[in-house]
């Protein structure tokens, strides 16, 4: 049976830290773990999710969880995972939690290695789409057109002038055995995707997109609905890749306003109609190269 | 136990299959490989029943190795020169999180100019990232070294990971006899490692925090105790080993005729065969020389050295290192530790040996020369005349 509100976990095993009230990345950790559940031990680089939460003494995982290098998540989950099988210990998920710089940027040569080792790990990448924690700076995440505090909107150059790196296909392209996108605007299709990923051995990954309301300029209260509103423009999707194929879970019949998605937060406010609409071409260019190249299984 | 004609590295992997670590994480670097290569072969064919990590960077093997520690694993990596800079950064988690994990470093020049060869700054560059540093001599102390870090590292009160410096090439590649233990003899000296300092699915942990200002000196003066603790667990180490195995070692230093001395080098690593050598030319024309080969730069051996050479009228340092814009590290420390014990004798230093540059039985008696002959300072060995 599918994971749903309902039926999930009614355990606890984040809570008690100092995440901002309407935080999408802890939203997203803390209902991994309820997937996951006890015997989950959690990788967490250095960034939001380990500045909230490992405070000693004021330690906020009742799992076993540890904070790795900012490059390290992988690596480290590789020798947990290691070290426990070679005591004869198997029954146990073994997950990283890290960040869009921490997996896109810094992170990325020892996610590579670890796929391609097929180490039996599970990598869920949180993307807010800029450095947070250090206070909202550009990563390789970060979309085309965004303020940031390193890439500002100035008279000469008007936010990001780079487009979002593609980190699914990358990934999908090391030929592991699972990947996913997701949102926390559609938990019940994280949740499920994250229960699958349980149950694969070998590399899993799964990037989530996790808004962050004070690096993205919105009221707390739509964190869940801006994630949401993300993917019904078309600017995110939801998908999978198993054995080669790629599958669209999502596929929206029309795509709410991109203009509107935009102008709601403080990030975009700055873009003009010639922007949004390179946004929009860029957009559908995707679209047409996931309606060809992905199978598709769910409609809106 | 088994003679066999073995290199300084495959000596060191000898010790490693004897103390059997569960994981073992390692990217190649010259002139480390031949650890690894052997190691690899060893679990190829059965006889080390390890998992061996094909990381991609030196910064995945350490970091590897600490998560396989984390998890109560004993754990093995090495490398060498830009491979052990690369990986700086998860030398101080080690330490930090007190991961007593076992490397073998084979000392090499760092970039740049490029150099593939022996010197020590590689090592030395990494004093102060909370690792226990030791230096071989030769391929049987590699080899003995491998299996009493264990024993070291792993004792509740040191919990700190522990450094093995191999000369590179002159060490790591050169062949000599060694005696290799059986794995009875080796079993009875190591016990299994065994910490609380893991995580644990009944007692779930959470691990390598954030500690703030208020707490952070306590984490470092106990983490700085932990190193300092390891003084006398080597004793109980090496009389253990000594008791076993036969063979006697002597602690931090090694003193090699500086009782009546009046002239002392102190230096590290395998150059101290050649100096002792020197020193034993010198006894012949009626100079008292004497040499202290130091075996851990980490923990310092402050009161040590400073008893060995009390009575001496001059000591030099000769070290493979030089801290830009000051002098030789060791020397930087053994001064520090003479001055510390109230022993004011003249001291000089000479840098030797940088990038694979050979020294001279002649060199070495010219330092004596000098140490008599009242002429102090910090010496460059290898660049004609200063």
């Amino acid at each position: 049976m599918a994971l749903n509100a309902k039926n999930l976990n009614e355990e606890e095993y984040f809570f008690g830290h100092k995440a901002c009230a309407g935080c999408g990345g802890s939203l997203a950790l803390r209902i991994a773990l309820k997937v996951l559940g006890e015997r989950s031990v959690a990788v967490i680089p250095a960034g939001c999710m380990s500045a909230v939460s490992f405070n000693f003494p004021q330690l906020c995982f009742s799992n076993n969880a540890i904070i790795s290098t900012f490059a390290g998540t992988a690596s480290m989950l590789t020798g947990i995972e290691a070290g426990l099988r070679a005591q004869g210990i198997t029954d146990f998920h073994a997950v990283g939690f890290a960040g869009d710089g921490g997996t896109a940027d810094i992170g990325l040569q020892a996610l590579s290695g670890a796929i391609d080792r097929n180490d039996n790990i599970l990598y869920i990448c949180y993307d807010n789409e800029a450095y947070m924690n250090t206070g909202m700076q550009k990563s390789s995440l970060t979309p085309f057109g965004a303020a940031t505090t390193t890439t500002p909107n100035g008279k000469a150059i008007h936010g990001n002038i780079r487009p979002k790196k593609n980190m699914f296909e990358i990934i999908a392209a090391h030929d592991i055995p699972y990947a996913a996108t997701a949102s926390i605007g559609y938990i019940n299709d994280f949740m499920n995707k994250v229960e699958k990923a349980s149950k694969i051995r070998g590399t899993k990954y799964i990037h989530v997109m996790a808004p962050c309301h004070t690096g993205w300029g919105i009221e707390p209260d739509i964190t869940v609905d801006i994630a949401r509103e993300i993917v019904d423009c078309g600017l995110w999707y939801l998908a999978e890749y198993e054995n080669g194929t790629y599958t669209l879970n999502r596929r929206p019949k029309e795509f709410s306003d991109v203009g509107e998605y935009l102008k709601r937060q403080g990030r975009f406010k700055h873009l003009s109609d010639e922007d949004i609409e390179l946004i929009k071409e860029s957009r559908d260019r995707k679209w047409d190269f996931i309606d060809k190249n992905f199978k598709t299984t769910g409609g809106k | 136990m088994a003679k066999k004609f073995l290199s300084g590295n495959e000596a060191f992997a000898e010790g490693i299959r004897l103390a059997k670590p569960l994981v073992i994480s390692a990217y190649p670097i010259t002139p480390q490989t031949t650890v690894v290569e052997r190691l690899s072969e060893m679990v190829a064919d059965g006889s080390l029943k390890s998992e061996f990590i094909h990381v991609e960077s030196e910064h995945s093997a350490l970091s590897c190795a600490i998560g396989a520690s984390a998890v109560g694993a004993r754990t093995f990596t090495a490398t060498s020169s830009q491979g052990l800079l690369y990986m700086a950064e998860c030398l101080t988690y080690a330490a930090g999180g007190r991961f007593p994990i076992v490397m073998m470093n084979a000392n090499r020049s760092t970039a740049l100019p490029w150099n593939i060869y022996g010197d020590q700054r590689d090592s030395i560059s990494q004093l102060d990232s909370g690792w226990i540093q030791a230096y071989a001599e030769n391929a049987q102390e590699s080899l003995d070294l491998a299996l009493m870090s264990y024993y070291i590292a792993e004792n509740i009160k040191v919990s700190t990971p522990f450094m093995t410096n191999l000369d590179g090439f002159v060490l790591t590649h050169t062949y000599e006899v060694v005696d290799v233990p059986d794995e009875e003899q080796a079993d009875a000296f190591l016990p299994p490692f065994k910490t609380d300092n893991k995580i644990d699915f009944d007692n779930p942990k959470n691990m390598a925090f954030s500690a703030g200002p208020e707490q952070n000196t306590v984490f470092k003066y106990n983490e700085h105790m932990g190193i300092m603790n390891a003084k006398d667990v080597i004793k109980e180490a090496e009389k253990k080993f000594a008791d076993i195995f036969g063979r006697e070692y002597t602690g931090l230093i090694e003193t090699y005729n500086t009782e009546d001395a009046d002239y002392i080098i102190i230096t590290l690593g395998s150059v101290a065969g050649l100096v002792k050598e020197a020193a034993d030319r010198l006894r012949e024309d009626g100079v008292k020389a004497g040499v202290i080969r130091i075996r851990y730069l980490r923990p310092f051996p402050n009161e040590e050295t400073a008893e060995a050479v009390k009575n001496a009228k001059g000591v030099a340092v000769l070290e493979k290192d030089i801290s830009f814009g000051n002098e030789g590290t060791v020397y930087t420390n053994v001064n520090s530790a003479l001055r510390k014990n109230n022993v004011n004798i003249p001291t000089s230093n000479y840098i030797g040996g940088l990038g694979g540059k050979n020294i001279s039985c002649r060199e070495i008696e010219n330092i004596y020369r000098n140490l008599e002959n009242n002429i102090y300072g910090i010496h460059f060995l290898g660049i004609g005349e200063q």
